[in-house]
């Protein structure tokens, strides 16, 4: 799973490439933790994530907590149709802002 | 991204491995909880058999045919008849497990061991290799029971079971699989716990306010030999009562069930029920198992410790009580751990709101079948703290012909389905003769079956998945089971139904608005009975069987809601509503005590009995006619319905009991009218032109309410 961070305006899109699954829960996590700023609007672009476990929507939703925590917005682009169907059948989908695109996403956050 | 200031957590001493076997770090391991458990650094594993001499634990990757490893339990790691081992470096996701247990093979004894089988654990959280249903027809049982780790972690937010007051609940009976696996019900995943959320706001257009799923536990569909022997196909198990995963939701119910989610999806389910004000009550089968009789297959329990899990003949075979080829020896002091350990899982960690235990009486029985006076699982059941809240229902009745409907060991605390409701309401209503007092007890709740517990003990409900559906009970008399593959021998002979002249299908306008009437003479007694309603999924839309009154086996339309009848029978999805929606809005019909318990409260009693004259009923054995009047003084408002049931073929005027200045009679369903006047909604009834007296059709239900009238300006 590999990471990448710019920015678009204000919001910081983080991108995630490969597998979201117990194997690299963790690192993740602790990768998103450093790259996300507090209290700043972020996008999770998740058009390149090829799977997503159940240890990946808990990442999700842990970052979603802390963002909120921090007083941040987060929103998520681009799901893979299969990881939209996991996470709306399990629930975890409710907490997002979610949007088709990048652009989109952006335009969702700085509404 | 630090916006906690939490202090770091220490790390467990015990978090390593202190010894090494097959290659992986174990240590001795914690005997409870019972099960496999994430703890830091790996999972823990604890398993019971008070007869096996020694264990092994038998590790897959998932989705591979063969062992990834097999540790055996060192004999230090096992603590009474219990064996539990830490072993780390696991990942809970993609590992499964089974266990080999070793001990006497010898039946007579009661002994099944057999370490050349890999069992599953009887306190498996997830079931592995069963996610697609119907699949696991071909597959060996080495391969589809799998046991797998859940995590425990859910975000529910502010969730908590409802605690509905029960006189207050309107159960509807479904079966998870059937209610949205029909194309028709146009939803993304079609059979699933995730389906039925798409289907929330028909449940609460509806107005239930309680789902009774029936069995969500691990079982196999496939466990059924027999064919249609019209179509040749394979018959299943369908509805699901063999129950092989206790603590497992089942794996196809869940559209995530392939990506071992069925855990969270299941919660996602009660979440959104509550979110609705629908509690959720789970149908369990704790009165057998889905491993038959000593000649059926072993998956977990006959192998783990046949003697404690089964109540068996002194010369070891299996009793049969539940109809099924084996009985779960419930109240065996193992075994009532078992049960209780498993319903407090439910609803601690899924928040299930109440229980309904099929074939309950098997639960008052002891390890040799006798009959309990005490039994220690049902009195445990009643009086357990993290149980307290919850509806606990019995279907208080067994296979072996123990009927104890009224008599069940109760302590104050169990309801029950009311069978005699169902075959009362049922005889009233096709004109049988000397009814009428046994209809007016059963629509009073039952007070000579559970005054001492209150009218919610009483599940009122005229049919069941275990029978006709409403619509089939108005349109024939005798069960069509012949695709069940038995001769049409299976099922209930005894249904008290009546096809109104006609056995079938008909053309017949006035069978056909005979049928009508019926099935809406049905709804009003039952939602206006005091006790708990309970309706059958689909009866509100008319869905039929086709006269087969047993369709536990068939998987595919006769079995599942067709959601095209919502439009094509939307009178009487109407016409239920506002009955559903009547009972809600009258504290009269929702009594919490009996009739005879309850203080007067004003301007008349709670309960009364009327004729063709008020205050005037005809109990005569030739009668067929009875008029209740419920009266509650709701916070100073007169609350006041009125309900004649008429069984007999001619229409009748009926004297009614006169109103106090203010208020007036009117008229919220006669079942002799055609749509749409056969029912308003309630609030919007139009007064009666004539207070005195009012009609009451041929086999009809009135149902009349009291209103303020209307002050002139």
């Amino acid at each position: 799973m590999q990471l990448a961070k710019y920015m678009q305006g204000d919001v910081t899109v983080i991108a995630l490439d490969g597998r979201l699954d117990s194997g690299t829960a963790a690192r993740v996590q602790q990768d998103l933790d450093a790259l996300i700023p507090e209290g700043a609007p972020v996008l999770l672009d998740l058009s390149r994530l090829s799977y997503m476990s159940s240890a990946g929507l808990r990442v999700l939703l842990l970052v979603y907590r802390q963002a909120h925590d921090s007083g941040a917005r987060i929103a998520l682009a681009a799901v893979p149709h299969d990881a939209y169907e996991i996470m709306a059948a399990t629930g975890f989908l409710d907490f997002f802002t979610v949007a088709d695109s990048v652009t989109g996403g952006v335009a969702a956050l700085t509404a | 991204m630090s916006g906690m200031h939490v202090r770091p957590m220490l790390e467990r001493i015990d978090a390593y491995p202190n010894q090494w076997i097959s290659g992986f770090g174990v240590r001795a391991g914690r005997p409870l909880p019972f099960g496999a458990t994430i703890v830091p650094g790996g999972i823990n594993f604890s398993v019971y058999s008070n007869n096996a001499t020694a264990m092994t634990l038998v590790l897959f990757r998932r989705g591979e045919s063969r062992p990834m490893a097999e540790i055996p339990f060192p004999p230090a790691f096992r603590i009474g008849g219990v064996f539990a081992m830490t072993v780390f470096g696991l990942d809970a996701e993609t590992i499964e497990y089974g266990y080999r247990a070793y001990g006497p093979y010898d039946p007579a004894e009661g002994h099944h061991f057999d370490p050349g089988r890999i069992l599953a654990d009887p306190y498996a959280k997830l079931i592995g290799g069963r996610e697609e249903w119907g699949a696991a027809r071909t597959a060996p049982d080495a391969e589809v029971y799998r046991s797998g780790v859940a995590g425990d972690d859910f975000d529910w937010e502010s969730d908590r079971p409802l605690n509905l007051p029960a006189e207050d609940l309107v159960i509807y009976e479904l079966h998870v699989r059937g209610f949205t696996k029909d194309p028709s019900s146009g939803v993304t995943a079609p059979g699933t716990f995730a389906g039925l959320v798409e289907k929330i706001p028909y449940l609460r257009e509806l107005g239930v306010n309680c789902v009774e799923l029936m069995p969500v536990f691990e079982f196999d569909e496939c466990d059924n030999a027999r064919s249609d022997p019209t179509t040749g196909r394979p018959l299943y198990n369908y509805w699901g009562y063999n129950p092989l995963g206790f603590f497992a939701p089942k794996a196809s119910y869940a559209s995530t069930g392939r990506h071992g989610m069925q855990v969270d999806e299941f919660k996602s389910l009660v979440k959104h029920l509550h979110l609705a004000g629908i509690e959720v009550v789970l149908d369990v089968v704790f009165n057998h198992t889905g491993e038959g009789n000593e000649r059926g297959r072993t998956v977990s329990f006959r192998g783990l410790d046949n003697s404690t899990y089964y109540m068996l003949t002194p010369e070891g075979y299996h009793y049969n009580f539940s109809g099924t080829g084996n009985t779960l020896n419930c109240n065996h002091p193992v075994v009532r751990g078992f049960i209780l350990d498993c319903l407090r899982y439910w609803a601690t960690e899924f928040h299930i709101d109440g229980f309904r235990f099929d074939l309950a009486a098997v639960l008052g029985r002891a390890p040799d079948g006798s009959l309990l006076s005490n039994p220690p699982l049902l009195e445990s059941l009643a009086h357990d703290p993290v149980l307290r809240d919850c509806k606990l229902i019995a279907e208080a009745w067994d296979a072996a012909g123990l009927y104890q409907v009224g008599a069940f060991p109760d302590y104050c605390r169990w309801a029950e389905w009311n069978g005699r409701y169902r075959d009362s309401i049922r005889r009233f209503l096709k004109g049988d003769l000397g009814m009428v007092g046994e209809l007016a007890t059963r629509m009073a709740g039952s007070a000579d079956l559970y005054l001492r517990r209150g009218p919610a003990a009483s599940i009122n409900f005229v049919t069941a998945h275990d029978g006709f559906t409403l619509r089939d009970l108005v349109s024939y008399n005798d069960k069509h089971n012949e695709n069940n593959g038995e001769d049409n021998k299976d099922g209930d002979n005894a249904n008290n139904s009546w096809n109104c002249g006609h056995e079938g299908p008909s053309d017949d306008p006035e069978v056909s608005a005979l049928r009508d009437r019926q099935v809406r003479n049905a709804l009003l007694i039952l939602l206006t009975s005091h006790g708990v309603p309970m309706l059958v999924a689909g009866d509100e839309m008319g869905r039929t069987q086709r006269g087969n009154n047993n369709a536990y086996c068939h998987d595919g339309p006769l079995s599942w809601i067709d959601w095209s009848l919502v439009d094509k029978n939307a009178d009487l999805l109407r016409f239920a509503r506002c009955a559903i929606a009547l009972r809600r809005s009258h504290r009269a019909l929702r009594r919490d005590r009996h009739v005879a318990e309850t203080p007067p409260e004003g301007l008349f009693p709670a309960l009364s009995w009327h004729g063709v004259h008020a205050w005037m009923p005809d109990w005569a054995s030739y009668s067929r006619l009875l008029a209740a009047m419920f009266y509650a003084d709701d916070d100073g408002r007169h609350d006041c319905v009125y309900v004649a049931a008429n069984a007999y073929w001619e229409g009748q005027t009926l004297e009614l009991p006169a109103l106090p200045d203010g208020l007036a009679w009117h008229l919220f369903a006669d079942t002799a009218a055609a749509a749409p006047h056969d029912v308003h909604e309630p609030g919007r009834e139009p007064p009666l032109a004539d207070q005195a007296r009012a009609h009451v059709g041929p086999r009809g239900v009135l149902v009349l309410v009291a209103h303020p009238v209307p002050t002139k300006s």
